[in-house]
C-alpha cells in the first residue's frame, strides 16, 4: 500500500466476538480493525447488540467468545480480557474515554465540575492543586462551559452542557481511543448541533480514535468514517461511511436508511 | 510527451439492488476510460444514462460489483473499488477531489474554515489553510463579511461557490466535477470556467458532468458518450 506502512498496526483488533447472554444471542461473529485517528459508527435499531459490542470491546463484559486486542503504548496488541486488572484498570481511566449517553453515569454528581474533569488527572498522579485547576479550567473552555461554573455542582447544569463535561472529564488525560454510546441521544436538537461539532474538532484535533454507537444516521455521516451496520445481533453491512449510506447493499441497510426524514 | 494516465476505468459495472422494491436496476456496464494528466473527459448522455452514477463510483461512493478504478496516487496506482478503506480516505485526501452541485453543510462551522478544511487535513497550519481559503473565496465573489458565518443560511447560489471554493482548495491531481456551474450566473460561471481551465492546464485530470453547453465546450478536451443500460441492450 502506498504511503502507508504495512507493518503499522490497529488500535484495536476484534476478532470473531460473540456474547451470549444466557440462551438469547447479544452479537456474534464481529470482526473489525480500528486505525489510529479512525472513526467508526455502530448503527442499527434497539436490540441490534449494538450497545452489548461496545461494551465488550471496552473491557466491560467479557465476549463469549472472541478476541479483542488493544495496542497499548508499551507492550503491542494485547488481549484486554487477559490482562491484569490492574493493566486494564490503567487503560480505562487513562488511555480510553467513555461517554455514555445517560452523562449522570459518567460524572460523579456529587462533586464540582471541576472535580470531575480532575479527578481523571489524579488517577494519573497529578497532585498539584493549582495545576489540576488550570487543568480542569482549560477543558471547561475547550468544551464550551462557562469558567465560572467550576466549582457548581452537575446537578445545576442543563442536559448539554452536562454532556459537554462529560466530554471534558474524558479526553483530560489525552486517551487514544474514545467509545460512545448515543453521545447526543435525549438532546434538543439545536444543543446536538453544538455537541457534535465539538466532537468533531475534538476528534480531529487530537487525533482520537473513536467507536460511536447511534442510531442516528446524521451523526454517524458527520462524525464517522466507517460504519457497522448491525442487525439481530451480527454486522450486516460495512464500508465507508458515504458508500453505506449512499450506497446501502444489504436488505436492513436500505430499509435503515430510507426509513429516515430528509430534512 | 506521454505521461502516464491519472485515472484507468476498465469494465465497470453497477447494478443496484433495491431490496424494498424487490428489483435491479442495471445503470452501468463494462465503462472502459482512461485520462490522463491535462485531460478533461466530458461525460455526455441523456439523463438515466447513470453518468452521475459513473463519477460516483469512481470516487467510490457508490461500489460497483466488478471493474476496477485506478488512480495514480503517490506515482502507484490504486484501485478505488478493492482498496483499504482508511486508503481510500487518503486518496480521496490528496490525490481525487469532488465537487458536487451541492454543499454538505456542517453545523456552526464558519464558511473560511469549511472551504478551508481539505487544505488542514492535507497537513498545513490554520492559517496558511484560511489564507488559501480566502483567495479562493474572495475570487469566487463571497463577500469577505460572510467568511465567519456558517453557509448555512446562503443562497444557493453562494452555498455552491462555496463548495466550488471547497473543492479546489486543495489541488488535487485528479478532479470529479458534478454539475459545478448549475445555479451560477454568467459571471461567476466564466469564474468557474477559468479555474477548471487553469488546473487542466496545470495537469489535473478532469472528469466532469455539465450540462450548460458552452461551459462543456470551454472545458473539455474530449467528451465521453454515455447511454443508458437498458436502451443498449434493446438495441
Amino acid at each position: 500500500m502506498s504511503g502507508m506502512d504495512a507493518r503499522e498496526l490497529p488500535l484495536l483488533r476484534v476478532r470473531e466476538v460473540a456474547r451470549y447472554h444466557g440462551a438469547n444471542l447479544g452479537c456474534r461473529n464481529v470482526s473489525f480493525d480500528l486505525w489510529p485517528g479512525e472513526v467508526i459508527a455502530v448503527v442499527g435499531e434497539s436490540g441490534s447488540g449494538k450497545t452489548t459490542l461496545l461494551n465488550c470491546l471496552s473491557a466491560q463484559l467479557e465476549p463469549t467468545a472472541g478476541t479483542v486486542r488493544y495496542n497499548s503504548r508499551t507492550d503491542g496488541l494485547q488481549d484486554i480480557y487477559r490482562m491484569s486488572e490492574a493493566s486494564r484498570r490503567m487503560l480505562m481511566r487513562t488511555d480510553w474515554g467513555f461517554v455514555h449517553q445517560d452523562a449522570r453515569q459518567g460524572l460523579r454528581m456529587r462533586v464540582s465540575a471541576g472535580a470531575n474533569v480532575g479527578e481523571r488527572l489524579m488517577a494519573l498522579g497529578a497532585r498539584h492543586y493549582g495545576d489540576i485547576r488550570g487543568e480542569a479550567t482549560d477543558w471547561l473552555g475547550k468544551v464550551e462551559i462557562d469558567v465560572g461554573r467550576i466549582d457548581d455542582m452537575p446537578r445545576t447544569f442543563s442536559g448539554g452542557m452536562l454532556q459537554r463535561l462529560q466530554i471534558a472529564r474524558n479526553l483530560v488525560t489525552k486517551p487514544r481511543l474514545i467509545f460512545m454510546d448515543e453521545p447526543t441521544g435525549g438532546l434538543d436538537v439545536s444543543v446536538q448541533a453544538r455537541l457534535l461539532d465539538l466532537l468533531r474538532e475534538l476528534i480531529a484535533d487530537f487525533g482520537l480514535s473513536a467507536i460511536i454507537v447511534t442510531h442516528d444516521l446524521a451523526v454517524a455521516r458527520m462524525l464517522s468514517h466507517r460504519m457497522l451496520v448491525m442487525h439481530r445481533g451480527e454486522v450486516v453491512e460495512t464500508g465507508l461511511t458515504d458508500q453505506v449510506l449512499d450506497d446501502p447493499h444489504h436488505a436492513y441497510t436500505q430499509l435503515l436508511v430510507s426509513s429516515v426524514l430528509q430534512p | 510527451m506521454t505521461l502516464p494516465p491519472s485515472l484507468i476505468v476498465r469494465e465497470l459495472s453497477k447494478t443496484f439492488t433495491l431490496h424494498i422494491q424487490g428489483t435491479t436496476l442495471p445503470v452501468l456496464r463494462d465503462i472502459d476510460l482512461t485520462i490522463a494528466p491535462g485531460e478533461a473527459v466530458v461525460l455526455s448522455g441523456p439523463s438515466g444514462a447513470g453518468k452521475s452514477s459513473f463519477m460516483r463510483c469512481v470516487y467510490a461512493n457508490y461500489r460497483p460489483q466488478t471493474g476496477s478504478v485506478l488512480v495514480r496516487h503517490d506515482g502507484q496506482l490504486v484501485d478505488m473499488l478493492t482498496a483499504e478503506p482508511r486508503e481510500v480516505l487518503e486518496v480521496r485526501r490528496r490525490t481525487m477531489g469532488f465537487v458536487s452541485q451541492f454543499l454538505r453543510v456542517i453545523p456552526r462551522v464558519p464558511t473560511i474554515d469549511v472551504v478551508a478544511e481539505p487544505v488542514r487535513a492535507v497537513g498545513v497550519g490554520r492559517e496558511k489553510a484560511r489564507e488559501r481559503a480566502g483567495e479562493l473565496l474572495a475570487r469566487l465573489r463571497i463577500p469577505e463579511r460572510l467568511w465567519n458565518l456558517p453557509p448555512a443560511t446562503f443562497s444557493g447560489g453562494e452555498q455552491q461557490r462555496v463548495n466550488i471554493a471547497r473543492g479546489f482548495a486543495h489541488p488535487c491531481p485528479v478532479l470529479l466535477l458534478d454539475e459545478p456551474t448549475a445555479s451560477l450566473d454568467a459571471r461567476n460561471r466564466d469564474t468557474v470556467v477559468d479555474m477548471i481551465r487553469e488546473v487542466r492546464e496545470a495537469g489535473t485530470a478532469i472528469l466532469g458532468i455539465f450540462h450548460d453547453e458552452a461551459v462543456r465546450e470551454d472545458v473539455a478536451t474530449r467528451t465521453f458518450e454515455m447511454t443508458p443500460v437498458e436502451t443498449s441492450r434493446a438495441a
